[in-house]
């Protein structure tokens, strides 16, 4: 194949050199446990507090906030689980949203069977929460409040600073699933009023595999995973030194360039919407200002998405769809449901998603192909009248 | 996720006796979009044979891969022997369909015989 145009890193991104270099000692010759005494393994002791310092300061968090895990939906499973145990004295109602990624959704959905309570809010048209239904659905035994940054498939990003402020005022534990928002868009906890966060160092150009999870101080939240004492007795199961290494290094480089980055691939974004919404019968999802920077997700009538998807691949171009035949379900994605569209609708939505090594080029290439793909599936569909 | 087979991808990227047939004997539209999935097949019968044969397909490789194959396999065919022709049949054909794929070859078989109970109504009231 020719040369390969990627436009989804809202699924993954690519490890960057540097990081890869950072990581590099701690997969060959400083393979100590950081939990041994020697001096092989106190070196990757601080190396872990030193990945734990830079997480720390890419939210404005104190370092004994900052805790390991393996990614962004176990990040999510010990907020909500961890939570809803050690504060089910107290209460046991939890608000989420319809839009969330199934790390929450189905956490929340098992958490139901167990007895807990959970509202699903709806969302406006544009993907974004509605503050007032938020504060009708809090009740006296509301323990937990988990509303995503910024959403996986349609990039809205919603009011979080409200969020916390309302959950702060009532006593309510705020967790926010940031795995598409962290190094990408400015997140300060405090400011925020944000009592735990979740994130995943893929996202923003580290390895698979790691990820951490915000507790603000004096939380009470249970273990998910229980064994040694690592992770001051919260996360058992000795650390992935080289993957927080590289988690360290990759939100540290993320952060420092953000706002030349953002600057550079909003404008890429916006190009590329405004040539997707030239092809006829096309709609935009999400909002058009409130999104990641790097987030484009239309709608294609009268086709579907899996057929974009092949074409695409055919010409090197890797995007992604909500559509259900990407998945093993046959429903279309729950989040182009909850804004409003119509299931047929809803299976034609392409995302592309932009990272700072995508170019204008690649933006004009992808503009030039989409139209005769759409039109050549639009000839195959029986949902136009010809 | 799985790949296709090349005999899929063939039939997808070059789908065989694409489009409508204005005067067709029989119609049969099967599927439906929440589930993203719409096949409409036209066929022109003479003589108890399936002398031509046309399809419209809204869904994704899969399904308009086994539209493409099941067209190709009942063309000059009696009725008899095309309403023989299984999902499996097509999913042979086509060198296997990944299992989460295989609803789409029930379309096809179903699609075929959707189109030719169309044109016995229509035959039988003549």
């Amino acid at each position: 194949m020719e040369k390969i145009i990627y436009m989804d890193n809202a699924a993954t991104t690519k490890l960057s050199q540097k990081v890869l270099d950072a990581m590099m000692p701690y997969l060959t010759d400083k393979y100590g446990n950081p939990s041994s005494i020697y001096s092989l393994a106190q070196e990757s002791a601080s190396a872990i507090n030193e990945a734990r310092k830079k997480v720390a300061n890419a939210l404005n968090a104190q370092e004994n906030e900052i805790y390991f895990t393996s990614g962004g939906t176990e990040s999510d499973n010990w907020a909500i689980k961890g939570i809803a145990d050690a504060n089910k004295e107290k209460g046991g109602h939890i608000i989420t949203s319809s839009i969330e990624h199934h790390a929450v959704l189905h956490t929340c959905q098992y958490l139901e069977k167990h007895g807990f309570e959970v509202t699903y809010l709806p969302v406006e048209s544009n993907g974004i929460i509605n503050l007032e239904e938020l504060k009708k659905a809090i009740k006296d035994d509301t323990i937990l409040i988990s509303i995503m940054f910024a959403n996986n498939e349609i990039g809205s990003i919603q009011p979080i600073a409200e969020i916390g402020k309302i959950a702060k005022e009532k006593g309510i534990y705020f967790h926010t699933d940031a795995v598409q928002a962290v190094g990408h868009i400015p997140i300060d906890v405090n400011e925020l009023n944000i009592d735990l966060l979740s994130l995943s160092a893929h996202k923003f150009n580290g390895p698979k595999g790691v990820g951490a999870l915000y507790i603000r101080e004096g939380t009470k939240i249970s273990n998910l995973l229980h064994g040694g004492a690592q992770e001051r007795k919260l996360r058992a199961g000795t650390e992935n030194v080289a993957g927080i290494v590289g988690l360290g290094k990759a939100i540290e480089l993320a952060v420092k360039d953000m706002d030349k980055h953002n600057k550079y691939i909003t404008e890429l974004r916006d190009n590329l919407i405004n040539g997707l919404l030239k092809i006829p019968d096309t709609i935009l999802n999400g909002d058009p200002k409130l999104r990641l920077p790097g987030n484009v997700n239309v709608c294609f009538k009268y086709i579907e998405g899996e057929s974009i998807l092949l074409l695409l691949d055919q010409i090197g171009v890797c995007a992604s769809s909500g559509s259900a035949c990407t998945s093993a379900s046959l429903k279309p994605s729950h989040v182009l449901l909850a804004i409003g569209l119509p299931a047929e609708i809803a299976h034609g939505s392409l995302r592309l998603t932009l990272s700072y090594e995508n170019t204008q080029e690649e933006v004009d290439y992808v503009l030039n192909q989409l139209p005769s793909i759409v039109e050549k599936l639009r000839a195959l569909s029986p949902l136009i009248k010809k | 996720m799985e790949q296709y087979s090349k005999k899929v991808m063939d039939h997808f990227l070059n789908p065989r006796n694409v489009g409508e047939i204005k005067d067709a004997d029989g119609i049969g539209e099967v599927g439906n979009p929440v589930c993203g999935d719409i096949m409409r097949m036209y066929i022109k019968v003479k003589d108890n044979i399936i002398t031509d044969i046309k399809f419209l397909t809204y869904g994704c490789g899969a399904a308009v891969a086994t539209s493409s194959m099941v067209t190709e396999m009942v063309k000059g065919k009696t009725l008899e022997e095309a309403l023989e022709i299984s999902n499996k049949h097509v999913a042979e054909a086509l060198d296997g369909l990944p299992p989460i794929k295989m609803h789409c070859s029930n379309l096809a078989e179903e699609g075929i015989k959707a189109a030719i109970d169309d044109y016995k109504k229509k035959h039988d009231k003549k």
